[in-house]
């Protein structure tokens, strides 16, 4: 049987961060396309193919010139869609001469790019991480290279089990791995939920409440196809309501995780950490978000180690666990988005 | 990208007369058909006089898992493809290649004009059933010779309603170019298929109108030119040597055959790498290229000769051999 493929291509994917495009050319590989990004000079981000059409120099190497892209080899220029404008040497233009020009919006502070058939990029489609741009909340976050399938992040951030033995100490305590969960699902999303009533605050919360005592804690883990995952995680003290919807005593934060693949083995990790406490102060952006980094760095070591592993066991299945729902139901709903593609007019000749 | 075209065995699974000369084949590839985007073809393999050649068609309709769709209008005179093509029965086999797309449909335009001219209805009516189902604006102007010859005609009506604007030759009807492009909204794109005179009167009138050429967007397949293919003479410069190009041969491997060698890539009159300079003239050069521009065209000293012809005599070529 041959292996089903990781990752739809009928998806938008954050390609970058929207600071991360200028005026100058920036290459990316995302679900095994290389793709080459610029920003016009109308300020809109053009993606296109990163390969000339004449003989396969990635653009990238080239040079921009206005908002055309200037192949480094032979000179052949192609415009924001792709389209040769220039040809050495002849007075007219090859009419297929051509580069893919992929879709792009920028959203939620990211630049997302439509791998698939264009006919069929919807931006209803982009993932919700509106949270990124929202007044109401601060915060910043980075971008993690990960040697590792981009569903073995899905899989570690839908079960916060691991926080316990990861990230003991930060944000791990007993109480995550011991309390119960629930798991629901739509067409587009999985939630796993889960509440920790009247415990000990791990370190980094009881810094964040500032006050003393007993804690209900929450994390509301809402993943989104085919690679976006927003945590809605808190405390508030004890018995002041927060279960019953009362935060008010509380403080909030959501972890915004969207994780692009790169190859099947390899992904960028686009995270971010905001809060809707303290927000005018910037010290604290800077201290959350480096915290929140070295935390991710722990991560990052298990599942390059987890990666190694299943390559060197190829035909090994994965146990699963009670835990492993919320995963599992992610892993579903891609292999749907993979399935119902390869039935449907959306796999481009070239592939 | 054109490296991944593979060769495919297929079978015929119906065989339908659309028009009395255009014929609709639904194909069967094995492991069944790769997804294709509108504007896309396949080449099928074809058998004329006994030696094998290509032929490039039209994907048609919408994309369906099990077969490919494609329609072959009867040409007479013909090169011999279609003569070929015709004389398949259902169950026939063939070998057909994976679809390329060339004629790729940009998205997000804020107009769209789709100009179909005869056979040339192939590619334009996936992009239109595309476009109308994104909602997107574009209209569609179809010219045939008759009602009755022109294919898919009931079925785009249906679909696209008054969207469409239908032209019968025999009817007197004629596509306004010049006031169709004039009611396009800034930033509209152009999409044509059809003879190289459609082609030819659309690329002026746009030009003349200030539009930017690369808006304009065609495929030709170079089967089409301004006189019907006529047998001509082609002698080289410079070696006692007279090639005969039948009427449904090409010069380009007519004088392979002889011996003489061009170097070519296309075959379709895209790149140029087949032109030959041309020393004398004895009729007209029917350029069918769409390498050369006009102005190259009207001095007539170099020509494509995978797909151009002479009409009315031959010519004299220096292919660029030297001896020494």
């Amino acid at each position: 049987m041959a292996a089903k493929k990781p990752f739809p291509l009928n998806a938008w994917y954050a390609a970058a961060w929207d600071v991360e495009i200028k005026r100058e050319l920036f290459p990316r590989t995302v679900a095994g396309k290389h793709i080459v990004m610029y920003r016009k000079s109308d300020g809109s981000v053009a993606a296109l193919e990163d390969a000339c059409w004449h003989r396969l120099l990635p653009l990238s190497k080239g040079r921009l010139d206005g908002d055309e892209v200037v192949c480094g080899y032979h000179g052949i220029a192609y415009n924001s869609h792709g389209r040769c404008t220039f040809m050495p040497s002849q007075e007219t233009i090859n009419p297929g001469a051509a580069v893919r020009a992929f879709p792009v919006i920028e959203r939620h502070r990211f630049v997302w790019v439509w791998t698939g058939d264009p006919a069929l990029a919807d931006p209803a489609k982009v993932p919700d991480l509106h949270w990124n741009k929202d007044p109401a909340w601060v915060g910043d976050g980075k971008t993690i290279h990960i040697k590792c399938d981009y569903r073995l992040v899905l899989d570690n951030l839908m079960d916060l089990t691991h926080e316990t033995f990861v990230h003991a100490s930060s944000i791990g305590s007993r109480a995550v791995a011991e309390a119960p969960f629930d798991v629901t699902h739509s067409d587009r999303t999985t939630t796993v939920s889960r509440w920790m009533h009247n415990i000990e605050p791990p370190p980094l919360w009881a810094a964040q409440l500032g006050k003393p005592g007993n804690v209900d804690r929450w994390q509301i883990i809402r993943f989104e196809v085919p690679c976006t995952i927003a945590i809605d995680v808190g405390v508030a003290p004890a018995g002041t309501g927060a279960p019953e919807g009362d935060r008010s005593q509380g403080v909030n934060g959501y972890v915004l995780n969207t994780i692009t693949p790169e190859t099947e083995t390899t992904c960028h990790y686009h995270w971010s950490f905001v809060r809707n406490y303290r927000t005018s102060d910037q010290a604290l952006t800077t201290e959350l978000r480096e915290g929140v980094h070295s935390v991710f760095h722990e991560d990052e070591l298990i599942l390059e180690a987890q990666q190694k592993a299943i390559e060197e066991n190829p035909s090994h299945v994965f146990y699963n666990l009670n835990i492993d729902a919320g995963a599992m139901w992610v892993r579903r709903l891609i292999d749907k988005m993979v399935a119902v593609e390869e039935g449907q007019t959306t796999l481009r000749a070239a592939e | 990208m054109r490296g991944d075209l593979t060769w495919l065995d297929a079978s015929i699974k119906s065989i339908r007369d659309v028009t009395p000369s255009v014929r609709e084949f639904r194909i069967m590839p094995a492991g069944g058909p790769p997804g294709w985007t509108p504007g896309s073809h396949i080449q099928v393999n074809v058998v004329i006089d006994g030696r094998t050649d290509t032929r490039f068609y039209s994907l048609v309709g919408d994309y369906d898992p099990v077969c490919y769709r494609i329609a072959v209008k009867r040409e007479q005179p013909s090169r011999g493809g279609s003569r070929y093509m015709w004389s398949l029965s259902p169950d026939a086999r063939i070998k057909v290649t994976t679809p390329l797309n060339l004629f790729e449909l940009e998205f997000g335009r804020p107009d769209y004009l789709l100009v179909a001219g005869g056979i040339g209805i192939t590619p334009i009516y996936s992009m239109a059933l595309t476009l109308a189902r994104q909602n997107a604006p574009f209209r569609m102007l179809y010219a045939a010779r008759s009602r009755e010859e022109a294919a898919f005609l009931p079925e785009l009506s249906a679909e696209l309603e008054n969207r469409l604007t239908f032209f019968a030759e025999n009817e007197a009807e004629r596509i306004d170019l010049a006031t169709e492009i004039g009611r396009l909204r800034p930033g509209a794109q152009v999409y044509v298929c059809g003879p190289m005179g459609l082609l030819d009167a659309l690329r002026h009138v746009w030009a003349a109108t200030g539009h930017r050429p690369l808006d304009l967007r065609y495929e030709t397949f170079a089967n089409s030119g301004r006189y019907a293919p006529e047998p001509f003479w082609v002698r080289i410069a410079g070696r006692n040597v007279e090639v005969t190009v039948p009427e449904n041969k090409s010069m380009l491997d007519s004088l392979t055959e002889a011996g003489i060698e061009v170097m070519f890539d296309c075959r379709r009159g895209e790149c140029g790498l087949c032109s030959v300079d041309i020393v004398e003239i004895k009729g007209e050069i029917d350029h069918r290229d769409v390498f050369f521009s006009d102005h190259q065209k009207k001095m007539n000293n170099k020509m494509c000769a995978c797909v151009s012809r002479v009409v009315g005599g031959g010519v004299t070529a220096d292919v660029g051999y030297q001896s020494s």
